[in-house]
C-alpha cells in the first residue's frame, strides 16, 4: 500500500476512452485533513484551483435587494481516481465554513454524496456541514480523523455529540493512509447503492 | 514547478481581457467535471489562453483540471471553454449525473464506481 508521502504526478493525462466524471465533495473545518485524505487516495497530486463568486445568488436569503455587487474568490483541491477506461472520479476538498456554503451549492450539484471529515477537537466545525447536508438531501458518511488523536472518545459518543442520526455511517480512519482513505469512500458508495438499490425497489 | 501564486491578485483588469470583457458564461454548460477534448490543432493568431486550453486538452481533460492547469478561475475557463465550444474546436463529455442535486445515480453506476474503487 502507498503512503501518502509518496512523490505523484501532478499531471497525468487520461485515457482517451474516458467519458464520465464523477465528483465526491470532503467536507470539514480548518485543518481536519481534507488535502490529507484526498491526496492519501488521488493518482495526481491534489491541485488548486479557484472560483470567483460574483454577487449572483450570494445571501439572497437574508438580504434584500440591497446587497451590493460582490466578489468573493474561494479555493479548493481536488484529486482524481480513474476507476476504469470510462470513469473518472474527482475528490474535491471544500472548506466547511458556514460563510462557504454558496461554493457547495453552486458548485458541487450533481455530486454523488459527501464525506465530513472530523476532528473529535473541533466537533463544532462538523455540524454547519452536517446541517447543510442534510437540508440538501446529499447523502453522507461521518469519517472520523484519528491522526494524533489521543482522545477516548467512542464513535458512539461522537454519534451522539454530533446528533447523527443512525441511518449515516460513521467510521474511524487516518487519512494519510490510503487503504484507510480508501475505506472511507468505499462505505460512502456503498451507503449510496444502499440507498438506491432501496429507490429502485420502490414502485 | 513554481510556487502556485493566487489567481486572485488584485488584478481583476487582467482577467476581463482574456474573456473580452465578459464575466459569466452564459449558461451552466460546463460542470466542474465535464471532460474536455481538443478537436484541432492551434492555429496562428489563436488568443493565447485558447492555444494553451487545446494543448491542455489533448486527451480528455476535466474543467478544474483545466482551471488548474492554466491557474484561472473557473468562471473564466467555462467562457473561454464555451468560445471554443463554439466554434468547433473541442468537444465535450459531460457527466451523466449534472444537474439534479438529489438525485441518486442508478446501481450499475455505482457498482462500476466500487469495482473501480475496490481495485485502487
Amino acid at each position: 500500500m502507498g503512503s501518502a508521502t509518496s512523490e505523484l504526478p501532478s499531471r497525468m493525462p487520461l485515457s482517451d476512452t474516458a467519458e464520465t466524471g464523477l465528483k465526491i465533495v470532503v467536507v470539514g473545518g480548518f485543518g481536519v485533513g481534507k488535502t490529507t485524505l484526498v491526496r492519501s487516495v488521488s493518482e495526481i497530486r491534489p491541485l488548486n484551483t479557484e472560483e470567483v463568486m460574483t454577487q449572483a445568488g450570494i445571501g439572497v436569503d437574508e438580504t434584500s435587494d440591497v446587497a451590493a455587487k460582490t466578489t468573493t474568490t474561494v479555493a479548493f483541491d481536488f484529486g482524481r481516481i480513474s476507476l476504469n477506461e470510462r470513469v473518472v472520479l474527482y475528490l474535491f476538498g471544500a472548506p466547511g465554513q458556514e460563510r462557504f456554503w454558496f461554493l457547495w451549492d453552486r458548485l458541487f450539484s450533481g455530486t454523488l454524496g459527501a464525506v465530513v471529515l472530523v476532528d473529535t477537537r473541533r466537533m463544532d466545525d462538523s455540524w454547519y456541514a452536517i446541517d447543510r447536508l442534510e437540508h440538501h438531501k446529499t447523502p453522507f458518511v461521518v469519517a472520523v480523523n484519528r491522526f494524533d488523536d489521543a482522545s477516548p472518545h467512542s464513535l458512539d459518543e461522537i454519534r451522539q455529540a454530533l446528533a447523527l442520526p443512525d441511518h449515516v455511517p460513521l467510521i474511524d480512519c487516518d487519512a494519510r493512509v490510503r487503504s484507510s482513505g480508501k475505506d472511507v469512500l468505499i462505505t460512502l458508495v456503498d451507503h449510496l447503492y444502499a440507498l438506491a438499490m432501496a429507490q429502485e425497489m420502490t414502485p | 514547478m513554481t510556487p502556485r501564486r493566487p489567481v486572485d491578485v488584485g488584478d481583476p483588469d487582467r482577467l476581463y481581457t482574456v474573456t473580452g470583457g465578459r464575466s459569466r458564461a452564459d449558461d451552466d454548460s460546463f460542470d466542474l467535471v465535464t471532460l474536455v477534448v481538443s478537436e484541432c490543432e492551434p492555429t496562428a493568431g489563436m488568443q493565447s489562453e485558447h492555444v494553451r486550453i487545446l494543448e491542455t486538452c489533448k486527451h480528455p481533460t476535466a474543467v478544474v483540471e483545466v482551471a488548474a492547469e492554466m491557474k484561472l478561475p473557473i468562471t473564466v475557463v467555462r467562457i473561454l471553454l464555451g468560445d471554443l465550444l463554439a466554434m468547433g474546436r473541442i468537444t465535450a463529455r459531460h457527466p451523466r449525473a449534472a444537474g439534479s442535486a438529489a438525485a441518486i445515480p442508478d446501481s450499475a453506476l455505482l457498482k462500476e464506481v466500487l469495482h473501480g474503487l475496490r481495485n485502487i
